[in-house]
């Protein structure tokens, strides 16, 4: 298991492993929607929230169709279906690698970008622990996305428009967390929703996305 | 006598192929008589003025929106479980038609919404969840449509089918929470409260929902033919190329 | 016969006539999508026949 994750990780960093890619697309997306808006501060900080979360989910969708279709054509997820370790837990290692590389990744990045979008200062550690606590959901429904669309060829407009529709709790949750962060609300409640579909998520969608593989490989 | 027999393929063309004239034809009777019933003869509404009458196609598409999705989440499982092709056909099939009546919810809203919110489009919780359900019936028919071998495609829509319909329900209770919205409550359960449905409305919905529902069943089998035959002119094909 | 349907009348025949063209599209969609497969398998049946020499 372990050798599978230093695995990914790896490939993930090696030159077009599509590691910097997301980063890129989210430090873009921070720069273009203010310049799209207009630079005043307080519309800013009202939607800040949304726009992080959005970025986060979309560049996140940028190196979901990495986790499993290089593996596919090169026939190194016909060995991962057959090894001893069991295929759900491949993906769930897989997803875990995923999130590594982007989510993790984004979270660290996002108080950088919250300040070009003026984020009230009481709401960045509700940003970053939202992040933490949905962005695992992201990676994980994703890889499920992955999964299914893994036999398809130029499948990642597909697998998007699979994808997107599933996000849309954990985007919603996500993104109150923070706005109610920002305005000094109490966050509880959409915190604990967060945290129990990310939870809910990584138990039971490996299942799926390994059953989608075995379909794919049959 | 069971009723699995009619996951036979060619029973269920048999017995479809007679039952739809028949089908059809009560299908279109019931439409129009709800249709025209509800557009023609229903009084004005002291609130709502005539727009009351878009109530007979909206409350109608809305549920059968909802209820193709039913049916395909319980096609979906019988195949899952018993790997019948008709039913995993049958799901196919109801896709587009779901996806029509899903539309017919969201314009006729808009369309009624104008008058009465002064909006075309709010951000109301019942409104937003049907825009994510149109947005599921598309990927779903994408995935279908995406993937070439039969049995594949029906297994993987069937895990996003089910996968989905619990997003699906995930996401109405965070749009509920996250805007509590316009949208009234629904009045079709609430005989006996203190504002209902006043007869002169409630009879002819019920006929125009009992014809949107006979309108799906037609659509489902008819289409579910279509692709048992295609099914079928796929296996010739093959058959063809090995020679 | 034409029910006054006042400063409505917009969204209420729109209603209509957008529901009317999306099911007759669906209905006319389904009716295209059958003559097209009844046509292949028909013609695939028919080569079949001819060329079936078992």
């Amino acid at each position: 298991m372990n050798a599978l994750l230093i695995r990914d990780l790896k490939l993930a960093f090696r030159a077009g492993g599509g590691f910097g890619l997301g980063l890129a697309f989210f430090l873009l997306v921070a720069v273009l929607v203010p310049l799209g808006v207009g630079p005043e501060g307080g519309i800013l900080a009202r939607i800040a929230p949304g726009i992080l979360w959005v970025g986060a989910l979309l560049a996140c969708l940028l190196s979901l169709d990495r986790i499993f279709a290089l593996d596919f054509e090169d026939g190194s997820l016909d060995l991962l279906a057959t090894a001893p370790l069991p295929l759900e837990g491949a993906v769930a290692m897989k997803a875990f690698a995923h999130w590594l590389v982007t989510g993790l990744a984004l979270t660290i990045l996002s108080p950088v970008l919250a300040v070009l979008l003026n984020l009230p200062a009481q709401g960045y550690p509700w940003l970053v622990l939202s992040l933490v606590v949905g962005t695992p959901a992201l990676s994980v429904i994703g890889a499920f996305g992955a999964a299914l669309t893994v036999g398809v060829r130029r499948g990642g407009l597909l697998l998007s428009l699979l994808v997107l529709p599933l996000y849309v709790p954990t985007l919603i949750f996500g993104a109150e967390v923070v706005r109610r962060g920002a305005e000094g609300a109490a966050t509880g409640v959409p915190l604990a929703l967060l945290a129990a579909i990310t939870t809910g998520s990584a138990a039971l969608l490996p299942f799926a996305a390994a059953a989608a593989i075995r379909v794919n490989l049959r | 006598m069971s009723i699995w027999e009619y996951a036979n393929p060619k029973k269920f063309m048999q017995v479809s192929g007679r039952v739809l004239p028949w089908l059809t034809g009560l299908a279109a009777l019931t439409l129009s008589l709800g249709l025209v019933w509800g557009f023609f003869f229903t009084p004005e509404d002291y609130k709502q003025g005539s727009t009351v009458k878009i109530l007979f196609l909206h409350v109608p598409a809305a549920m059968m929106a909802i209820n193709a999705w039913v049916m395909m989440l319980v096609a979906s499982l019988i195949w899952v479980i018993r790997r019948h092709h008709v039913s995993a056909l049958a799901a196919r099939a109801a896709a587009p038609a779901g996806l029509v009546f899903t539309l017919i919810a969201l314009v006729t809203g808009a369309l009624w919404g104008q008058p009465m919110w002064n909006t075309w489009w709010e951000w109301d919780p019942r409104l937003t969840s049907f825009l994510i359900l149109l947005l599921f019936y598309l990927g779903y028919i994408a995935l279908w449509s995406a993937i070439e071998d039969p049995d594949t495609a029906a297994d993987l829509t069937s895990v996003l089918c089910m996968v989905g319909s619990v997003f699906a329900v995930l996401s109405r209770y965070a749009v509920k929470f996250w805007n509590q919205g316009l949208h009234q409550d629904s009045t079709i359960l609430k005989v006996g409260e203190s504002d209902p449905l006043d007869a002169a409305y409630y009879v002819p919905l019920v006929v125009c929902i009992a014809g949107f529902v006979l309108f799906f069943v037609v659509m489902v089998l008819v289409r579910t033919r279509i692709w048992i035959r295609a099914r079928r002119l796929g296996a010739l094909l093959a058959r063809e190329r090995m020679g | 016969m034409m029910p006054d349907l006042g400063k409505y009348a917009f969204a209420v025949l729109g209603s209509y006539g957008a529901t009317a063209l999306l099911l007759a599209g669906l209905v006319g969609f389904t009716l295209w999508q059958r003559a097209r497969v009844k046509q292949a398998l028909a013609e695939a049946e028919a080569r079949l026949e001819k060329t079936d020499v078992r």
